[in-house]
């Protein structure tokens, strides 16, 4: 055998294998999909999205706690999004040396911490305190779930708009308050959004740090001091439960939550697709 | 080289009996002294140099020669960067540009600079010229119109984006861009244009366009410009000041560089032996 016949014969070895691992890859994730999809549809009905949860035998819905979801991560977001942006744009623009080097590492830990801590810390500090689990504390533990993803890609978006851009703003004799809110967001506004919707799409999904905040709720309540529901707890607690209808509900629930995960994703590459020159 | 050298002069002959002196007219900007320091680098040295009012002055030099490094000095745009630091005096109509008493924003408002790769923001064509006049006056929708229509007349785009004011910027060509750039430069009606490699990065007919726009803005503004290319240097400007390592070799009239530098340096780079 010849050197290139050898070289041909390794490419091709490596073609197949790299080929079946990709295929096993999406073998496994289809699978998933097709499970929850089709256990998921048989249960799925108008009541689901209607009724609230009720007591195993009288039948009921999910409207509760996809109501709770929606509550605790839109309050979770109003408190991390301003916080993220701007610490990243701190990060980015402003920050130097040991003390910038210090924030970014503690984001890095906190984007990477087990999301049971989170809920644990938010336990320690809001639960225990003020007596009693609650749809603030849950908010919470999905707030500190959110910032270091918004700190994160705030820096890094911020960091990709060219230097020459941010030159040529203060060369007009722009403050550099005026040249990060009025020229650098704006051109890292796609990306920066982007961002924010990923870290929704994953504090939505997240039970860990909800169990010991929130808790959940089998009521109608929206109160946020008192325990409030939320979709991927009830599917912990439905999922693990002896009623065959809890069970459907449960995948239900999981074939509800896993819709509106995958439509965020899209929703994030429509949004950091370009639109003609016109987001370069 | 020669031949087109001596076609230049031929040039130069004109425009000098329709200018007088080049160098005759008011000084703008008095530069003295100047150090300049990348840290411990130090990047210029004791750089003297007269700019006068309502000419084109243009910098020469090889790569790294500090060309660059001085125009950022003049609207002090090092000032942004911890660690560069001007040392010595630079006056704009008496006033010492480096103190500390003189906020950067101000002092960019009266001394402008266009970038090598054009820099339009991410907005309407309208806005990106909107947004430099509204960061330093108040005016109304009817003045900011006159002024947005002005400038962009001056910059030689105003016909060919008029139908399209609120379309965004970054949908224009370079060579579209860059006078965007000018026109948005030139909005602020500032006293002194700076351009950094201007056309460096746009072909050939949107580089003669730029270039037929430098020598009508000379009319209005005081210009100083930065150029790799000597051919563009000799066409457009009135002054020449050629560098090397961080000092001012040679500054004289255009004409005189190119046909009859004093220094050899001078010579050996207008002719191609170096850089």
């Amino acid at each position: 055998m010849t050197q290139l016949e050898r070289r041909l014969l390794a490419d091709r070895v490596w073609k197949i294998v790299a080929s079946t691992l990709a295929g096993l890859a999406i073998l496994l994730l289809a699978w998933i999909l097709w499970t929850v999809v089709w256990r998921g549809a048989t249960a799925l009905s108008l009541t689901v999205f209607t009724a609230p949860t009720m007591p195993p035998g009288r039948g009921g819905g999910l409207a509760n706690t996809i109501v709770g979801s929606l509550v605790q991560v839109t309050i979770g977001l109003v408190i991390a999004a301003p916080i993220g942006l701007l610490a990243g744009t701190w990060l980015a623009e402003v920050g130097r040396g040991r003390l910038a080097d210090a924030v970014r590492f503690v984001n890095d830990v906190l984007l990477s911490a087990p999301s049971i801590l989170i809920g644990l810390f938010v336990y320690e500090l809001l639960v225990r305190p003020f007596g009693g689990f609650s749809g603030f504390a849950g908010s919470a533990a999905l707030a500190v779930l959110i910032l270091p993803v918004v700190v994160r890609a705030t820096e890094d978006m911020m960091r990709l708009v060219p230097g020459s851009l941010r030159e040529a703003a203060f060369a007009l004799g722009a403050s550099r308050r005026e040249v990060v809110t009025q020229v650098l967001w704006r051109a890292a506004r796609t990306g920066i959004v982007t961002g924010v919707l990923l870290a929704i799409a994953r504090a939505a999904g997240e039970t860990a740090p909800l169990l010991f905040t929130s808790l959940g709720n089998l009521g109608w309540s929206f109160a946020l001091t008192k325990p409030m529901a939320s979709l991927p707890v009830t599917i912990y607690q439905y999922a693990g439960s002896p009623f065959d209808e809890w069970v459907a509900l449960a995948w239900a629930g999981a074939l509800v939550i896993t819709v509106g995960v995958l439509a965020l994703n899209i929703l994030s590459r429509v949004v950091l697709a370009p639109r003609g020159k016109a987001s370069r | 080289m020669n031949i087109e050298l001596s076609e230049m002069s031929e040039q130069f002959r004109q425009r000098r009996a329709d200018l007088g002196d080049p160098g005759e007219t008011k000084t703008k900007i008095s530069i003295a002294g100047l150090d300049f320091f990348y840290g411990d680098v130090k990047a210029l040295h004791g750089i003297d140099m007269k700019i006068s009012e309502r000419r084109v002055t243009a910098m020469i030099g090889p790569s790294g020669c500090g060309k660059s490094t001085l125009l950022r000095v003049l609207n002090r745009m090092y000032d942004l960067y911890p660690g560069q630091k001007a040392v010595g005096r630079v006056e704009l109509d008496g006033e010492d540009i480096l103190s500390p008493d003189v906020p950067a924003a101000a002092l960019r408002r009266r001394v402008g600079m266009v970038f090598q790769k054009p820099t339009p923001f991410p907005m309407s064509i309208r806005d990106n010229i909107a947004y430099g006049i509204r960061l330093g006056e108040k005016v109304s929708k009817s003045e900011l119109d006159d002024r947005i229509e002005w400038s962009l007349s001056k910059a030689a785009l105003w016909n060919e984006v008029k139908d399209r004011l609120h379309t965004s910027a970054t949908g224009l060509s370079g060579g579209q861009q860059q006078r965007l750039c000018i026109a948005r430069t030139v909005a602020v009606k500032p006293d002194v244009v700076l351009l950094d490699e201007p056309t460096s990065a746009l072909d050939p007919i949107s580089t003669a366009r730029i270039e037929e726009l430098i020598d009508e803005l000379k009319s209005e503004f005081t210009i100083v410009i930065v150029t790799h290319n000597m051919q563009q240097a000799a066409r457009c400007s009135d002054m020449t000041g050629f560098f090397l390592l961080g000092k001012l070799i040679e500054f004289g009239p255009t004409s005189d560089i190119f046909t009859s530098p004093k220094d050899e340096r001078t010579q050996d780079y207008i002719t191609g032996r170096f850089g």
